[in-house]
This record gives C-alpha cells, structure tokens and sequence, in this order.
C-alpha cells in the first residue's frame, strides 16, 4: 500500500536526518542540522525529536469512539512539564495526523503517538511533524497520504528562509509552519507566529511545497535503506 | 494503552533458565548489558543506551534565591519521567510506585551521597545561587532503568557548563557562553547503581535484570558506589530476605563493575570533549547514524526557490476574493455587543418558557483563501438571544447575566457553524439556571 504513495516526485531537499529503528514500539528519529557557518559557535546545534507510536490497540473505554480510532499525540519537551504551548502543537499534531491516518479502518482503538525533544535549535514544529508521519510509515498504519512539515521564517527585509535556526527565528517577522500532503502538495495544517501579507503568505507556502519534494525524496530514501539493510 | 501481562510459561521458562545459570540475551550472570553514552549538541544533554534500556538526560541553571535554612547552598533538583513511549502500559501523568521509588532512590544516589558540591554553587549569600535541575526520561523500557537513570544523571552533570558568573559588591554579571566560556560543576566522585535481581528466595542472582527478569523476580537489591569503593546508597526491595554474606559479595561484584563503567563514561567525556575542541560535528545528528546501519543522512541542501514569487502571485490572482467579513459589532448597550447572527436552537421542542433561554452565535473569522484547518479564532463578545415574542423579565440577581430583549424586530436566523464546545455546557448552565430559579419563585 505504501508502494503506491511514493510517488514520482524529485527535488532537492533542506537538510536533515531521519533515524528510524525498530524497537517494542516503532521509532523515528528525526534530527535537523542547523546550517551554520564554521565560524559561529554559537549556531552550532541541531533540532532532534524521537518518536514512538502505539497501536492500533486496544482502548479505554472512556476513550474509544465507535466508527474510529482515537488518535493521540503527546509533546513532551526537554526540560520542565509540558506546558500550553506542548499542548497546542499537541493539537495541530493531532490535527494533521488525523486527516492522514485511515482511522476507518481500525474502530474502538486507540493510536498513542509520543514525541520527545532531545534537543531545540529552531523549526521544532516541523520536525515534529516529520517525526510523526515517519512513525507512522514506519508502524505501517494505514494512511492516505504523507505529510511532511515545513517552517518558513520571514526577515524584516522580505526575504524567505526555509529551516530557520532558533537566532533567526527569534530575529524574523514571522514565522510560518505549513503541513503539506504528499499525494497533491496541499497543505494539511498551517500555523504562524507573527503577521506578514496574504503574499508573503503564498510565497512562503510555495517555497514550502518545493521543499516538501525534497522532504518526500528523503523519506523515500530513508525507507528503502531502512528495510534493504535489515 | 494496556500492558501485556506476562504469561505463566513465560515466567516458569524464565525461572527454570535462571535456575540453570542461562539468560535470555546469552548473557553471563554477572555481565552488563553494553552501555553506550552519547551525547546532544546543547551542554549537559546526554543518552545512555543500556542494552535496549534508553534514557535521556538534561541539566539546566537558573539563578534562584536559596533555601532559607541553606543560604549559602545551591538548590538541586531531580526529576525521572517516563515517558509514555518507553512501554505500552505507560500513561502519562501517572504517579505509579514505580516512578516515585526510582526518583527517591535516584535523588537518594545523587543528592544525598554529596557528589556535586552545592557550596561552590552559591553566587550571593542569601540571595542568589544556582539551582541545577537534572531533567531524565525513560525513552524505552528494557529493565534496570535505575542503573541507565543513575548513570545518565551523572554523565550529564559532569558534560554540563554553566555560565560564569562574577560579584562585584552588589552586583552580580552572568556572562553569556560568548563571553566567556562556561564553567564546569565542581563534581567530588561519580556514584553508580548497580541492581542485583534475586530469584527463588534469594538462592540465584543476576546483574543488571531485563524487563522480563525483573517481572519474575523476588527481590532487588541496589547498590551505588563509586570507583573509590565507597557505598554511597544501598536498597534492599521485593519479598527477599538477604543473607550478610550476600551483601558483601553483591558489593564486591558492585565495585568491579562500577569501575568499568567509570572508565567507560571518562572516554566517552572525554571524546565529546575533543570533538567539540576541534570544532569537529557534535550532537545527536552526528553519533546516531554512525550507530546504526538502518540510519539515513542527507546533509543540508539547497531548495529551488527561484520562481516563487510568480507562482504565489498567479494563485493571489487565481483566488476568488475573500467573501466579506461581517466583522461589524452592534453595540446594544455599554458591556454588550452583538456580532453575527442568531441562530434556531437545535434542541427540538422546548417549552415556552425554556425557548426565551435559547442560545446565540459567535462571529468567525474568515477563511483563508487556502485549505486550512487550523481551528478558528471565536469571537468572544456574544448575547443572549430570544426567539418567542414575550418579554422577558431581566432578573434581580446580579450575578446572571443580562439578558437583551429583542423583541419582534428581529427575524428568526440561521445557526451559523458554533465552533466552541464550551459554549454548549455554558448555554446548558444558563439554562439550568434559570430554570432554578423559576422553580423556586
């Protein structure tokens, strides 16, 4: 079934790391090399999220719901209790993954999907997502697409920065995090911090859906060595 | 999520191979599963991979005022969690047994054995000192998660900087990392556990228990030393009755192993330590794909983006136009103001007198001119509506709210599309209020 979504899309790709490995439950490792150069230290970092998904499993009654399966997504940051904005991106998470996940498929059960920050230098969100649509492809859940998440930063000048670190997020305008399905570049989920124009809006979505190509290619990529090397 | 239980076959097999001095993993009686440490790229950030048995641990400062009875001491803070991903019959925000007694042995380890020294943490007597917070989640279960925890912890604190700090009279400067390097924790030993897993009444012993050990096991017994041979915790648990003899060969044994480790965690110190020198590639990013086989890498990589602007530009013109945003309020009085329309209950056939409670709307905001489902802004300012033609009295209590007559001028509306659940049981409250209140009249 998976054979059919990946499809013939190639581009390049932002950068970045997906570990999956297989484990009691199934993994993903997603980490993001901050583009720095040589000469800053203080850049030096990399955004890395573990992943682990349970289910389809047997669910509390309290939470089951009758023609579905209950989808839950818990954010668990570094350092400290999960506050409001864990719980928000719980949500957009939730959100995304629901609109993927054939949940038809499998009612009355419950879908756990835990993610851990290991470390934060910039566009957590979006990392997140990749995390979590990689645990998905890697537990074999039913989906109806991929989605992968990317985080665009605009500048006070009006340029466009795909992946920003945590130093140019916190310098830039705003801050848009899109969520964008593999089967026809739509965008399951945005967000944004900050306030930018409807065409600033449109640019960045559409720099978001070329880089989405590379994302896809790279999960592609990572599969097929995952499952010819074990 | 439910954990499975363990079947009874499961357990005789593995006590019957217990019995016969074999594990399930082929290992010796008194060998360690392999430890392997790795570190973040964020200082005071490591993993610790014990055999299957992952947790991650994290320090952090911050500049607090100290304890009364303590004034010149930093404040330690340790905090285990586990996470809901290391085992399916973990849920979150739990307080199970099992989490509180590894915290109260980790602290106990950690705290209690003075291996960090709180003196030198202090910046200004009775004001200001460093509180360290020692963060650690379990990222998979496979057994022993005190010894993974402990060893974690003191990997981290050891790895952790914190940022140099200078007094002068009243004042105090916090220099950032590019000012001045930060400054490493002054550590006196390095306490280890070490956990002995006993099985038919204390007859069999094994070091280091994995999770399906630990299941049938009779009784734990934990002991933190470090590599100067000194006990710095010990803890008996389960239904064992150990015998003295017993204790001073599970230290023994502890002592060989706690130097083991020791050197294993001053390598991979010092490792870290030369490769951030050399400005080589550090962090997660850089130790996990050499680890495993299965592991994919992509450096970073250039996005076309070079057309952007036209295509953004096409879908602006493509798009329809916004449809209008009724966003005019209509102030009714001063405090109240109605956006949107009312809209017919949708609870079927009340009574009379429950239909003058009859609900209202919220405004929404518009859509975008793209597909999005993020959930909409509501409007908070909204009004009580009626819908029959009588007039109702505006009641004397002072805590409900004032209720608007709108009488026969406004035509019966459509709902518009509520999207807030708590506007549901706040209407239901109303009305249940007012009901009482009719009652009792």
């Amino acid at each position: 079934m998976l054979q059919g979504y990946l499809g013939e899309y190639t581009a390049p790709l932002i950068h970045g790391l997906i570990h999956v490995a297989v484990r009691l439950c199934r993994d993903a490792w997603l980490q993001r090399r901050a583009q720095a150069a040589p000469e800053e230290r203080g850049e030096r970092g990399d955004t890395s999220v573990l992943a682990g998904l349970y289910g389809p499993a047997e669910a509390k009654v309290s939470k089951e719901l009758p023609d579905r399966a209950a989808l839950e997504v818990l954010l668990r940051p570094k350092v400290g209790l999960p506050g409001v904005l864990e719980r928000s991106r719980e949500q957009l998470l939730r959100q995304t993954c629901e609109a993927v996940v054939l949940g038809v498929l499998h009612p009355r059960t419950a879908i756990s999907l835990v993610l851990q920050v290991l470390s934060d230098a910039g566009s957590l969100l979006s990392c997140c997502l990749n995390a979590a649509c990689m645990a998905l492809l890697d537990a074999g859940l039913p989906l109806a697409a991929l989605f992968c998440g990317v985080t665009c930063a605009l500048q006070p000048d009006g340029t466009i920065l795909l992946d920003p670190t945590a130093r140019q997020e916190q310098e830039a305008r705003a801050i848009l995090t899109f969520a964008i399905a593999s089967s026809d570049r739509k965008v399951l989920m945005a967000t944004t911090k900050g306030s930018c124009s409807v065409e600033e809006m449109q640019q960045c979505l559409a720099a978001a859906q070329r880089a989405a190509d590379t994302i896809f290619q790279f999960y592609r990529d990572s599969v097929r060595r995952r499952y010819s090397k074990c | 999520m439910k954990a499975t239980p363990l079947s009874n076959c499961e357990r005789r097999f593995l006590l019957r191979a217990v019995q016969e001095k074999k594990r399930l993993d082929g290992r010796q009686c008194y060998d360690y599963r392999n430890i392997r440490v790795s570190f973040g790229a964020d200082r005071g950030c490591c993993i610790v991979d014990l055999g299957r048995t992952r947790v991650l641990a994290q320090v952090s400062c911050e500049l607090v005022p100290p304890k009364p009875s303590r004034p010149t001491e930093g404040v330690l803070f340790f905090n285990l969690e586990l996470s809901p991903m290391a085992a399916p019959g973990l849920e979150p925000g739990r307080q199970s047994e099992l989490l509180v007694s590894l915290n109260r042995l980790l602290e106990r380890c950690l705290r209690d054995s003075k291996c960090i020294d709180t003196e030198s943490l202090c910046v200004v007597a009775g004001e200001k000192v460093w509180q360290i917070r020692l963060d650690m989640h379990l990222l998979n279960h496979d057994g022993n998660i005190t010894d993974a925890a402990s060893i974690a912890g003191i990997v981290a604190l050891c790895h952790f900087r914190r940022p140099d700090v200078s007094v002068q009279g009243e004042e105090v400067t916090v220099y950032t990392p590019e000012e001045r390097d930060p400054v490493p924790l002054s550590i006196h030993h390095m306490p280890i556990c070490v956990s002995f897993a006993f099985f038919h009444q204390g007859t069999y012993l094994l070091v280091d228990p994995t999770e399906r050990e630990e299941r049938v096991m009779d009784g734990l017994l934990v002991i933190a030393m470090n590599k100067h041979h000194e006990i710095c915790t010990i803890q008996s648990s389960g239904v064992v009755m150990l015998l003295q003899d017993q204790i001073l060969r599970c230290s023994k044994i502890a002592a060989v192993k706690v130097a083991e480790i020791t050197e294993l965690i001053q390598k991979a110190l010092e490792n870290d330590q030369k490769a951030r020198k050399e400005g080589g590639k550090f962090g997660f990013a850089e130790s996990i794909p050499n680890q495993r086989i299965t592991a994919f890498k992509m450096e970073s990589a250039a996005v076309d983006t070079n057309d952007v602007e036209e295509q953004a530009g096409e879908i602006i013109a493509k798009a329809d136009p916004p449809s209008e945003v009724i966003a005019n309020p209509v102030l009714h009085t001063p405090g109240t103001a109605q956006i949107g329309e009312g809209i017919e209950s949708s609870w079927g056939d009340l009574e009379e007198s429950e239909k003058e409670e009859a609900a209202e709307e919220e405004g929404e905001s518009e859509a975008a001119a793209f597909e999005c489902e993020k959930v909409e802004t509501e409007d908070t300012s909204t009004v009580r509506k009626t819908k029959s033609d009588e007039p109702i009295v505006l009641s004397d209590s002072e805590e409900e709210e004032v209720v608007i007559l709108e009488p026969q001028e406004l035509p019966r509306k459509t709902r518009t599309q509520t999207s807030s659940k708590q506007e549901n049981p706040s209407k239901k409250a109303f009305n249940k209020r007012r009901r009482k209140k009719r009652t009792s009249r």
